[in-house]
């Protein structure tokens, strides 16, 4: 008896003809070869293509709007600088959006530490350093407060961190006495705590160490991700978190450590806009939520979880900055750079819809 | 007779009011399928989920390969080497079919990457991965890196079960493993079912299906209201038997019930 045959009367009754079914591997009508469907492919294929398409076609077409002052080495270094606060916010936004969450606390969290940083530095004389740790601490705690009513109270991120931005903000308000600490007593008391404010040049280029840190926290960030099992698992919950949980994840132990470390990246935050802005102000960076949040979608990371790259958010920041850099030079009045952001956020969301039919 | 792989009796699980599992009993034992059948809400899961620890059952005592063990999830189990192919597969779609296969125990690099920067090892992983699936005839993606999404749900099944059939060391439990799939597909599947029996892993298998109970299954475990009814050898008795068992239409022999 030949092989074939032997397979077949193992098999039920109605299956006995499964062997003179068609053999050939299934061949598909190739219609969808247009530019367009190719297109498409690539970019499911690299999410992060799109802002960086993005941020380069602007760069050329502010060149060539707004001239040489926008495509100096010293402008270019000055968007560099602008976005490193929201960039590095929009960082830690990056670890939580890519678990399906949404963290609206994450500039509250950011300027509540650098008034912890500075209370404790300036006005109670704890050494720099310490009140620095202090912070960092403190941006961690934060941040697992909200991972804790998150995982086991199994509150929504939404509302969760909408009650906290609150609850971070008016603790804020009381630390600091709604009063800023200037910079010639931070100048006097703790001049550590603008470390990042410092810069050095390059062939005209300002390089500040806030930039550089910016950098460093999408690297590491980038790494944890892409390189480690965490990470792995982190996309794993976004993408399907009943699914990662049956496949022997510890779910509600990994999105804490995800609001927490995404807490810290945001004390780290705390400490660089000190040096940015120079002073403590517990009225800057109200609407960094939201600043996060855009550079987070324009970046093409997906708000339903467990797609796109996290540099995504890095270029998504370095657009918002571009835009706003050549309106600006282009001499265009504040209310259209408002109005060019709202477009890209929509537009950029519509690309990710678009291009997630792809594999439907 | 030679020792149950997996001997569970006196099993209990209440919820509330609803008795799941009225002092049920459940033998696996090595090298066999053993199909689990019963009418919907029969309590079939309940006894299957309290053998791999995704419930704990409030009354009575498992033994596994004599051991009495106390699972307080399904990682508990996986660490003792039992593996569950859930009815939607537990995979996660964006990610690749390596990183699937690999959820939960990774392969870290050796030295200094993998101890303190606790790099993967993705060559290896994705090696590992190829062989399994090529193991069981299965080789038919493109690329080990293509996410899960772009595969059919044959090909998602075949990951599914490659994955338990790779870590497996003590028993794969499938949850209707062929409920999604068409025939093509499921023969596949049966086909990997046997494979794996064949190199010595008992399987627990949940199916409705009753042809393809009788075609693999060496023993029927028959669940009705909460407790095993009888356990019948497939040669002895037909598909209509099983199902007027199982739906109380006949009662079964004295000789065979639990």
């Amino acid at each position: 008896m030949s092989d074939a045959t032997d397979k077949a009367s193992e098999g039920q009754s109605f299956e006995q003809n499964l062997d003179q079914s068609a053999k050939e591997v299934a061949q598909f009508k190739v219609k969808n070869t247009s530019l367009l469907n190719r297109i498409q492919h690539l970019l499911h294929n690299n999410p992060t293509l799109v802002p960086v398409i993005v941020l380069v076609i602007s760069l050329i077409a502010f060149g060539f709007i707004a001239g040489s002052k926008f495509f100096s080495a010293f402008n270019l270094s000055l968007i560099l600088q602008q976005v490193s606060i929201i960039g590095i916010l929009a960082a830690a936004q990056s670890l939580i959006i890519i678990t399906a969450g949404i963290d609206l606390s994450v500039a509250a969290i950011m300027v509540l530490m650098s008034v912890v940083m500075g209370n404790l530095a300036v006005f109670m004389g704890v050494p720099s350093g310490l009140a620095i740790l202090t912070g960092m601490a403190g941006g961690v705690g934060a941040g697992l407060m909200n991972g804790w009513f998150i995982t086991k109270i199994k509150l929504p991120p939404f509302i969760t961190t909408l009650g906290t931005w609150s609850i971070f903000y008016a603790l804020l308000l009381w630390l600091s006495g709604a009063q800023s600490i200037r910079g010639q007593d931070i100048d006097a008391n703790a001049s550590f705590l603008k470390f990042f404010g410092q810069s050095f040049n390059i062939g005209g280029a300002r390089i500040t160490f806030s930039a550089i840190l910016m950098v460093l926290v999408f690297v590491v960030l980038w790494y944890m991700l892409n390189k480690t099992a965490w990470g792995r698992h982190v996309y794993a919950i976004g993408d399907d978190k009943e699914a990662a949980e049956m496949s022997g994840i510890r779910t509600d132990r990994t999105l804490l450590s995800v609001y927490g470390l995404a807490g810290l990246v945001c004390a780290f935050a705390g400490w660089a806009s000190i040096g940015r802005v120079g002073s403590i102000s517990p009225q800057s960076f109200y609407e960094g939520n939201l600043d996060s949040i855009t550079a987070v979608v324009i970046g093409g990371i997906s708000l339903f979880g467990g797609r796109g790259s996290i540099m995504g958010a890095l270029f998504g920041a370095l657009i918002v900055g571009v835009f706003r850099s050549g309106l600006r030079l282009s001499g265009v009045d504040v209310l259209w750079q408002v109005f060019a952001i709202g477009w890209l956020i929509i537009i950029a969301v519509a690309i990710d819809q678009w291009i997630r039919r792809v594999s439907a | 007779m030679t020792n149950p792989v997996v001997k569970a009796s006196g099993i209990v699980k209440r919820y509330g009011h609803v008795t799941a599992i009225d002092h049920s009993d459940f033998e696996l034992y090595p090298g066999e399928i053993l199909a689990v059948i019963g009418d919907n809400g029969a309590g079939k899961s309940s006894i299957v989920k309290a053998i791999c620890g995704a419930t704990i059952p409030d009354e009575g005592e498992i033994l596994i390969e004599g051991k009495k063990v106390n699972f307080t999830s399904p990682i508990d189990a996986r660490d003792m080497g039992i593996e569950i192919v859930y009815q939607n597969l537990a995979l996660s779609p964006a990610l690749s079919i390596a990183d699937n296969m690999f959820t939960g125990r990774e392969i870290r690099k050796e030295g200094f990457l993998g101890k303190f920067l606790r790099m993967l090892d993705k060559p290896a992983m994705e090696t590992f991965a190829r062989e399994k699936l090529t193991e069981l005839g299965l080789m038919t993606v493109q690329s080990i890196k293509q996410p899960v999404e772009t595969l059919s749900g044959g090909q998602r099944q075949g990951v599914a079960v490659a994955r338990a059939a790779a870590f497996a060391t003590k028993f794969i439990i499938m949850d209707e493993p062929t409920a999604a799939l068409g025939v093509k597909e499921s023969r596949k599947v049966l086909e990997l079912m046997k494979d794996v029996k064949a190199r010595g892993i008992p399987i627990i298998l949940i199916s409705h299906n009753m042809p393809h109970v009788f075609e693999v299954a060496d023993r029927i475990h028959v669940h009705r209201l909460g407790k095993r009814l009888c356990t019948i050898d497939p040669k002895d008795y037909t598909m209509s038997d099983a199902v007027a068992f199982m739906t109380g239409a006949k009662e079964p022999p004295a000789e065979i019930t639990a």
